[in-house]
């Protein structure tokens, strides 16, 4: 009796959470008579794949397709994933590796700049942009999230680093490998798993921010897809059908990409946030 | 031959720590260097630049290329501000918001944590990954598919609502046909249903932080508690409580910080930045320095408020932090 009043409140829970996911697919798969008719059908008696069609060959805003914001949002993504993941490990490794006299200092500068909101940066950068002349540029955008997902790469990557055993380092170093040596063959094998966990981390910050797009970009031709969409469905009679297929393109690679580094990704989150 | 290796990994063991510890001097600083100078360049010095530009009157992009001059305004745009009654309503919605926010999303995080505890391992598995979902969906499709949900002609809620017996529909809301209801127009709905957007996206980072404190701690002092005869209410307030406490202070005050800025969401469900009745110190800010015509000193001296006020949220979170550190 009480498993079953335990297995229905997680039924229901399930529900909640994932029931926006499947009626943003559900819709884009249904042809429009019944996306817009009055009775809502919960699974799409005649699925089609119109609207993908009509986004992925069609023109979003005109002159500029799906396609276009996609790649740019990829490239601001994965430029950002680099070199974040890149910086991040130097001082991930620094932090985990040594003891130094401004350790804990750095360690409190990573957890209040964290809590800077990044809304209220938005007028001081767009001045910063305009200044450097990227005003209008996907590099003004690579900066501004380089900053903000860097603080979190090395917070999460050095419990990473501080997961490999010392001694692997120690033996290396005393068969005589420099340090070098030892950071490329030996830590950097070891921490990889880590790293990509934090790059996806990395990728999403970027992949979802919508502020800073929106403000630093004004040519059609380089916003990025969150900035498109809102742009898309902002119209009156909003097209659900393309929305929806829109979002569950935009959404997917997200979801994939959370779901593969699921498990490290919550015991990196959590030990962040809980263990410190 | 064993000699010869012994002897020769004990002068590479008397040799390094000397060795080491010239480096140790400067190598851990040549490798944050970088890491510091993009925080200092990206984070801290904006920082700096949005306390010193709410001093100012900026009004044209034109200033801030430094094509022309910036007027030293003193604190008169802080004044202009905190005299306008439309900032305390706008500061009394963002409170209030983020109260409501967090202790719905606390309550339904922790529930549902605890549920995933108590729960056979393969449903756990499948609830979790459901809530996994709701994690891992960007704001903007998340927002978009409950704006789908909540449209006003074949959106779900409203069909849901027509469906309702007209009779029980007039007595309860004085209307029965829901079809063009704007869901929206209303301040409370939309706050309503804003804050069921942001606890949908966020109870589950609670759920799945409570349910790794539930599995760090022994079981056995629960489960000796229900022995005892402690219902439920009891064991939790009792057992499980005291001790997640620093769990559970650390996520208040995170969903606290978190709660406070949301802007994607409401950018969305507002569709944009016109609707001023709906205004939280983010999207304020925002709106005064950004939409035309443009108030950048205004803009900066509201969000040097947002920042102090979560500067004191910070305070609180770093000490937590900081405590835990030390006792692990």
């Amino acid at each position: 009796m009480k498993k079953i009043a335990l297995n229905g409140a997680g039924l229901l829970v399930a529900l909640f959470a994932a029931f926006p996911v499947y009626w943003m697919v559900a819709t884009s798969l249904k042809p429009n008579k019944e996306i817009f008719s009055a009775t809502p059908r919960p699974v799409p008696a005649e699925p089609t794949l119109e609207h993908y069609r009509e986004i992925l060959t069609g023109n979003l805003i005109p002159g500029v397709t799906f396609t276009d914001f996609f790649l740019n949002s990829a490239l601001v993504a994965v430029a950002t994933v680099v070199l974040s993941g890149l910086v991040a490990l130097l001082a991930a490794t620094a932090v985990a590796r040594f003891r130094f006299k401004l350790r804990t200092t750095f360690l409190i500068l990573l957890l209040v700049v964290q809590m800077i909101p990044l809304e209220a940066l938005v007028i001081p950068l767009f001045l910063m942009i305009q200044r450097l002349g990227l005003y209008n540029t996907l590099p003004s955008l690579i900066l501004t999230y380089l900053g903000f997902s860097l603080p979190f790469a090395v917070w999460m990557l050095r419990g990473f680093v501080a997961a490999v055993p010392k001694e692997l380092e120690e033996a290396a170093a005393i068969d005589g490998a420099s340090r070098a040596q030892t950071f490329r063959k030996v830590l950097f094998p070891l921490v990889a798993p880590g790293l990509v966990a934090t790059s996806i981390f990395s990728f999403i910050t970027a992949w979802n921010e919508l502020i800073f797009a929106l403000t630093f970009v004004n040519d059609q031709n380089k916003y990025t897809l969150p900035v498109a969409m809102t742009f898309f469905f902002g119209r009156d009679d909003t097209a659900w059908g393309s929305v929806m297929a829109a979002s569950t393109l935009f959404t997917l690679p997200v979801i994939v990409f959370f779901l593969l580094v699921q498990r490290r990704m919550v015991s990196g989150l959590v030990a962040g946030a809980v263990k410190g | 031959m064993t000699t010869l290796t012994e002897a020769t990994s004990e002068a590479a063991a008397r040799e390094t720590p000397a060795r080491r510890r010239r480096r140790v001097d400067r190598l851990p600083y040549l490798l944050l260097l970088p890491c510091l100078a993009i925080i200092a360049v990206l984070l801290l010095w904006p920082l700096g630049q949005v306390v010193m530009m709410s001093f100012y009157k900026l009004d044209s992009v034109r200033q801030l290329r430094g094509d022309r001059e910036w007027p030293w305004v003193g604190l008169a745009n802080y004044a202009q501000i905190l005299g306008d009654p439309f900032f305390r309503t706008v500061l009394r919605n963002t409170v209030l918001f983020a109260v409501a926010n967090v202790v719905l999303t606390m309550i339904l995080g922790t529930l549902v944590g605890l549920l995933l505890n108590r729960l056979g391992k393969k449903m756990a598995t499948f609830v979790a990954s459901c809530v996994m979902l709701a994690w891992a969906t960007p704001a903007l499709t998340g927002t978009i598919v409950w704006k789908w949900i909540f449209d006003d002609t074949s959106g779900l809620v409203t069909w849901l609502f027509n469906k309702l017996p007209d009779g029980l529909s007039t007595a309860l809301f004085g209307r029965s046909d829901w079809t063009g209801y704007g869901w929206f127009n209303d301040p409370l709905l939309f706050f309503g249903i804003l804050t069921l957007v942001v606890v949908w996206h966020s109870f589950p980072f609670i759920a799945v932080s409570v349910l790794a404190g539930l599995k760090s701690v022994p079981s056995e002092l629960q489960e000796a508690a229900r022995v005892d005869g402690a219902g439920p209410w009891r064991v939790f307030w009792s057992v499980t409580f005291p001790m997640l406490r620093p769990v559970f202070g650390i996520l208040v005050v995170l969903s606290t910080i978190w709660d406070f800025k949301v802007f994607t969401q409401q950018f969305v469900l507002a569709g944009g930045t016109q609707d001023r009745s709906t205004f939280m110190l983010s999207i304020y800010s925002y709106a005064e320095a950004f939409s035309p015509p443009p108030k950048y000193g205004l803009g900066s001296a509201i969000a040097v408020i947002l920042t102090l006020i979560l500067l004191v949220v910070t305070g609180v979170y770093v000490r937590m932090v900081l405590r835990q550190e030390d006792e692990s």
